[in-house]
């Protein structure tokens, strides 16, 4: 167990990088980029061991030995203060099949990111420094198995980005990242009310057999550690469990966004830079369906058993109303904003199946809509970049000026119009069969296809509008993709199209952890 | 040769093209000559599927050959149970036939694209997108399973996109494209829901396992109206791929891509696809589920033919003539004269392609001329393309002797009986109406194009004929087009290989009270053998003999009488067209304007989704984030007044204090004046007040 620190290492890292970064001199503005690009493709590489060192039948989720790399020891420990007894709090990091997923992708994104970002040129040293901050905390947000430290991070990433919008951002940027962080601050009061009740209904046997409060998610989600007297103990028949639960699913579901939460996201993507877009589209946004998957579905599972319609519900008009709005739209990034709203509604549907296929696919839609969406923000940057504007009816017929760009374009299009062959169309589909199997959310299900049709509908007149046509003379002089976009365009692709031809290649990480967790979940007596 | 060699250069033959596709599409900037070796590797699919298909209708004509692979597994998954998702092969005779006539047709459009396509900007490109077409439609083909059917389904949807779009600079071009692609989508939907259906109850995509399911009577969800739904919502899918109505809307349109492109998928087998999805599901079809497919089919060709009279642009015209066929197909299977359906399926492939080819033919010797009333008299020069187009026009026109003759009037037969069977007559009468109808369309076509006096003499002096790689490809077709490959009577179908030995129609698997009574097999040692197959009722046998003639007569009437009468208006002049349009004005708009389908799409569906969201943006931007802007706008206010509180009352107080204590501190300054005698008077008068006040003496 006491083994090499590795998700310390992928996690501490870009801190690291972030303290050399602050020692160095601002008029090195190339170095301080290639530090970057090289922490994060460093992060990339002990992604990679990690993956290779996974045992795929690891199921986690509730069971603490199953779980792998993991590092735990106590961290705050002070003991004996009058009521409340000892408190501790552990570090107490791990992986299973729900994060590995999500740690290839975080060092995927922030690689990408980092590729990215060579095009800035406003106070380098600072971008950068925020820059690995963010990442620290996202990469932690995923490791982390302690509530208090999951908060930690969660709250971590708040401040970079708050930076990274509100200065390196578009003409409104301080109305956006002010948006963004109160928002989602707000959110976050939720979740630490919630971890407190949590702390203070449930106590962990300690070896010295003890009974210690804990911050421990596995041990909250061990029935046989809570009080009768506990207000979130489900033995306490005046419990407030239900209101917990949705505090903290309003918490988390601020950060998918679930509607009627969502309106913040448009205004952080169009505002933000693009690297920062490709971060939150791409990492951000999964950290609300993660933490719904790992904090609340196996900690309250009685209450979400019985949420589960509603959860279905609001999946469907993520879906429905994302893409119709997205329909809307005259600005490219927000159209590709609200694209993403409606992708994340079915993540949320084939959460709200309860069935293995229906996680699979959510958690496997998680990733592929970070690595889709990725590649359209990336999109939006190159035309951007190069014209200066992102109305979408102020182009025409660039397919002819930019053929290769036009063929990136097409694949990432395609991609999430949900075509077979590339990942998304795996996701959604193992969605649907996953949710169409229960029929309490059939229905929903059967309304949620529409979203395919509009997806194709936006979609194809976002392509058409910019690209097809007789060429718009304004253009005439854009230039084709450069060595620095290709870097960036073609792993994604590469991914994108591997997995929607071997999709096994991810699920089969994360299968027995969702196995593990629907067993958890739906068994009415407690597994422990 | 060993079935697992088969298989094998099956999958060859599936992956070649995506090869050509891949190839030309990373190096085909840089090596432009790259098309012909993709015109090479279509060359040697076809090769290969030659051998296939003789092989397989040779030795093994009554096995099929499947081979699948384990895609997806969850095995272990607690709910809703153990989950593996099989992708795999089937090969059976419809099959190889499919294989065949795929990639003959293939190859003969890439032949012929050599020197169509000359000069084009995106040449080499071009190919690239027929080759990822040719490994969609063969992946169709190929599938033992339902999701790897919708997977290819989509590809090929993804290729036409491409091919209907490859011009992409005129805007009817992209708009055609999307077109496409988005009402494809409509029925993939429904396609894509009626799968759902299957798998749920059956956890499995696979054809054969979900009919050995429902044979021994496990039915969706238990109940019968979840079979004709399933089955109903499948056949979405091919009312949107082969153009049925309501969806047929795009076919047309996609007329905008090249004419090679046309012939190949939009004529011969990307619509056929439609078709060929319902004839892999015909044995799980209730009656109910049979009757919709009938009447669709049957109104689709209604629709479409009517439409054909009035159109001038020649690729129009052979547009809606594809989708009055595909109508023919589609009512065939839903009649239950399956085996005719998929015969006419592979015959329009051939005559078809001759057609569209030919009329690439002429608007490649014409400048890109398409519109029939500037042409005329194009006979003379290009006799090739003349003689190949007349005798397809004979074949879909079903004239004895050649190939449209044998499966049209078995599809008649088919509507006859059914009609006689279920008292569904209007099925054989709209059916021969449309026999009719599409014999005079189709004989306008040919004399105005190649009959008579030229119009645009500046056009007809620089029309030719075309160069061999272009005629090649006629030829080939126009001969299919002939009885003599598919039976040696040239008035009996069935007496010949393709229905008597290759192709058989296979038994219905549903319970027997969701079947038409004629599908129910009898009880009694009679059993009517049909093709070999045991399905029908020794009545259905009965009335199809009966029907033979009658229908055989009726089909030939009603073809010479359109033939007749085409050539009374436009060979002879006896008639005035354009005196009989002024008569009918209103009739001949509806047609001309095809029905005003698309102006009742735009103003209704298009319309109402875009107004739909944009209230919904406006209401987003207004009243969802309203409320977030609203609560932020609320608590500044609130803070504004805590800050003004703050300030004022509670800051207020704090300075009113010290404010006061000052006040009274500069009032009682005044006492010190720093002068001992006031002080001495005020310590007299205070020591006086004190003795006053306690009283000591």
């Amino acid at each position: 167990m006491i083994g090499f620190p590795i998700l310390s290492l992928i996690t501490f890292l870009p801190v690291l990088g972030m303290f050399l970064i602050l020692f160095m001199k601002k008029e090195q503005p190339k170095s301080i980029k290639y530090l970057t690009l090289g922490i994060t493709a460093l992060q990339v590489v002990l992604a990679v061991i990690l993956l290779a060192n996974y045992n795929y039948a690891s199921a986690g989720i509730y069971e603490e030995k199953s779980f792998k790399f993991i590092e735990k020891f106590r961290w705050i420990n002070i003991s004996g203060i009058s009521w409340l007894g000892t408190v501790k709090v552990d570090y107490f990091l791990g992986i299973d099949g729900l994060s590995m997923p999500m740690v290839l992708l975080t060092a995927l994104i922030s690689f990408i990111a980092a590729i990215s970002s060579w095009t800035i040129e406003k106070s380098v040293k600072g971008y950068f420094a925020l820059f690995l901050l963010l990442d620290a905390g996202m990469m932690g947000v995923f490791v982390s198995l302690d509530f208090f430290l999951f908060y930690i991070f969660w709250e971590l990433m708040l401040l970079p980005m708050y930076f990274l919008i509100g200065i390196w951002g578009g003409p409104r940027k301080e109305y956006a990242a002010i948006k963004f962080f109160i928002y989602t601050l707000f959110g976050s009061v939720f979740i630490l009310l919630v971890m407190i009740g949590l702390y203070f209904s449930a106590t962990e046997l300690m070896a010295d057999g003890s009974k210690v409060h804990t911050f421990s998610l596995l041990a909250l989600m061990n029935p046989a550690n809570y009080s009768a007297d506990g207000i979130l103990s489900a033995l306490n028949p005046n419990n407030l469990r239900l209101i917990a639960y949705i505090a903290l699913f309003a918490g988390f579901a601020i950060k998918i966004p679930m509607f009627p939460f969502h309106t913040w996201l448009p205004d952080a993507h169009v505002e933000a830079p693009t690297p920062i877009s490709v971060i939150l589209a791409g990492v951000l946004l999964k950290m609300g369906t993660y933490g719904i998957l790992r904090v609340s579905y196996p900690i309250f599972p009685d209450i979400t058993r019985e949420l589960m319609w509603y959860i279905g519900l609001f999946g469907m008009i993520n879906i429905v109303y994302g893409a119709l709005v997205a329909l809307a739209q005259k600005d490219f990034k927000k159209l590709i904003a609200y694209s993403s709203v409606s992708h994340m509604g079915y993540v949320l549907l084939g959460m709200a199946s309860l069935t293995t296929v229906g996680i699979n696919g959510a958690i496997f839609q998680m990733f592929n809509h970070g690595t889709i969406t990725a590649m359209l923000f990336l999109i939006v940057g190159v035309v951007y970049d190069r014209a200066h504007t992102r109305g979408l009816n102020d182009f025409g017929g660039l397919a002819s000026q930019m053929p290769v760009y036009t063929g990136f374009v097409t694949v990432a299009f395609f991609a999430a119009i949900g075509l077979p062959s590339m990942s998304g169309f795996v996701s959604e589909a193992l969605v649907f069969i996953g949710a169409f199997g229960v029929s309490s959310i059939r229905v929903l299900t059967l309304i949620s296809t529409l979203g395919i049709l509009l997806g194709a509908g936006y979609m194809l007149w976002t392509l058409q509008r910019i690209f097809f046509g007789p060429l718009n003379e304004k253009w005439a002089t854009l230039k084709d993709l450069d060595k620095r976009e290709y870097a960036m365009f073609i792993p994604l692709t590469i991914i994108i199209i591997f997995l929607g031809v071997y999709p096994s290649g991810m699920l089969d990480i994360m299968n027995s952890s969702v196995n593990s967790l629907v067993n958890f979940v739906t068994s009415l007596a407690p597994i422990h | 040769m060993s079935e697992s060699l088969l298989i094998n250069i099956c999958i060859v033959i599936l992956f070649l093209p995506l090869l050509g596709f891949t190839t030309v599409v990373l190096l085909g900037k840089r090596i432009p000559k790259l098309y012909l070796f993709e015109v090479a590797i279509l060359g040697i699919a076809l090769l290969l599927s030659i051998i296939v298909a003789y092989v397989k209708l040779s030795f093994y004509n009554t096995k099929d050959i499947v081979a699948a692979f384990t895609w997806i597994t969850m095995g272990n998954a607690p709910s809703p149970g153990a989950i593996s998702i099989e992708l795999g092969f089937k090969i059976d005779n419809i099959t190889v036939l499919m294989l065949f006539v795929v990639n003959l047709i293939s190859f003969l459009v890439h032949v012929f694209s050599i020197e169509y396509m000359r000069g084009d900007k995106l040449y080499t490109r071009y190919f690239a997108y027929l080759g990822i077409f040719t490994f969609s439609m063969l992946g169709i083909v190929l599938t033992h399973n339902l999701l790897m059917m919708y997977i290819f389904w989509e590809l090929v949807g993804l290729s036409s996109y491409l091919l209907i779009g490859f011009w992409f600079e005129k805007k009817s071009a992209s708009d055609a494209a999307k077109k496409a692609f988005i009402v494809n989508r409509i029925g993939d939907i429904g396609m894509f829901a009626g799968i759902l259906i299957l798998f749920t109850q059956y956890k499995t995509f696979t054809f054969d396992v979900i009919y050995q399911q429902i044979a021994a009577g496990n039915i969706p969800f238990g109940s019968n109206a979840w079979l004709t739904a399933a089955g109903i919502l499948i056949f979405m899918g091919a009312v949107g791929k082969s153009a049925q109505f309501p969806l047929h809307v795009w076919l047309p349109d996609a007329m905008e891509g090249p004419t090679p492109v046309s012939a190949l998928i939009h004529a011969a087998t990307m619509v056929a696809a439609g078709v060929y999805l319902v004839v892999r599901i015909f044995v799980m079809l209730t009656a109910d589920a049979m009757l919709v497919i009938a009447v669709i089919g049957a109104f689709t060709s209604l629709v479409a033919a009517t439409i054909a009279l009035t159109q001038n642009d020649i690729k129009k015209v052979l547009a809606y003539s594809t989708v009055s066929q595909l109508g023919y197909m589609v009512m065939s299977l839903g009649v239950g004269a399956y085996a005719f359906a998929f015969f006419h399926l592979i015959t329009h492939a051939f005559f078809k392609a001759c057609l569209f080819l030919g009329s690439g033919s002429v608007i490649h010797s014409m400048h890109h001329e398409q519109d029939i009333r500037n042409m005329g008299g194009l006979k003379k020069k290009m006799p090739v393309t003349y003689y190949t187009f007349l005798i397809s026009t004979l074949a879909i026109s079903g004239v004895p002797l050649f190939s449209g003759f044998l499966s049209k009037d078995g599809i008649l037969a088919g509507t006859l009986a059914f009609g006689k069977l279920t008292g569904h007559w209007l099925i054989p009468i709209i059916g021969f109406t449309v026999a009719g109808l599409t014999a005079f369309y189709m004989f306008r076509l040919v004399i105005l194009t190649f009959h008579g006096e030229p119009k645009d003499h500046h056009k007809y002096d620089h029309a030719h004929e075309s160069p061999f790689v272009m005629a090649a490809p006629l030829v080939v077709l126009a001969a299919l087009s002939i009885f003599i490959w598919y039976t040696p009577n040239p008035i009996g179908a069935s007496d010949g290989w393709v229905l008597k030995n290759w192709i058989k129609t296979p038994t219905q698997v549903v319970p027997l009270e969701t079947r038409y009574d004629f599908m129910k097999p009898s009880t009694e040692e009679a059993k009517a053998e049909v093709h070999g197959e045991v399905i029908h009722s020794v009545e259905y046998t009965e009335t199809m003999h009966w029907a033979h003639y009658p229908a055989m007569f009726l089909s030939l009437a009603v073809a010479g009488l359109g033939i007749l009468i085409a050539f009374m208006f436009y060979q002879w002049k006896k008639l005035n067209a354009d005196k009989l349009a002024e008569k009918l004005k209103p009739l001949y708009n509806f047609s001309l304007n095809k029905w005003f389908l698309d102006e009742l799409y735009d103003m209704t569906a298009i319309a109402g989704t875009l107004s739909f969201s944009s209230i919904l943006a406006w209401f987003d931007n207004k009243i969802v984030d309203g409320i977030v802007n609203g609560s932020a706008t609320v608590t500044r206010f609130v803070s504004r007044m805590s800050g003004w509180f703050d300030t004022f009352i509670v800051d207020g107080f704090v300075n009113f204090t010290a404010f006061f204590s000052g006040f009274v501190g500069l009032s009682f300054r005044r006492l010190q004046t720093g002068k001992v005698q006031t002080y001495i008077v005020f310590v007299i008068f205070a020591i006086i007040i004190l003795l006053m006040f306690f009283k000591p003496f």
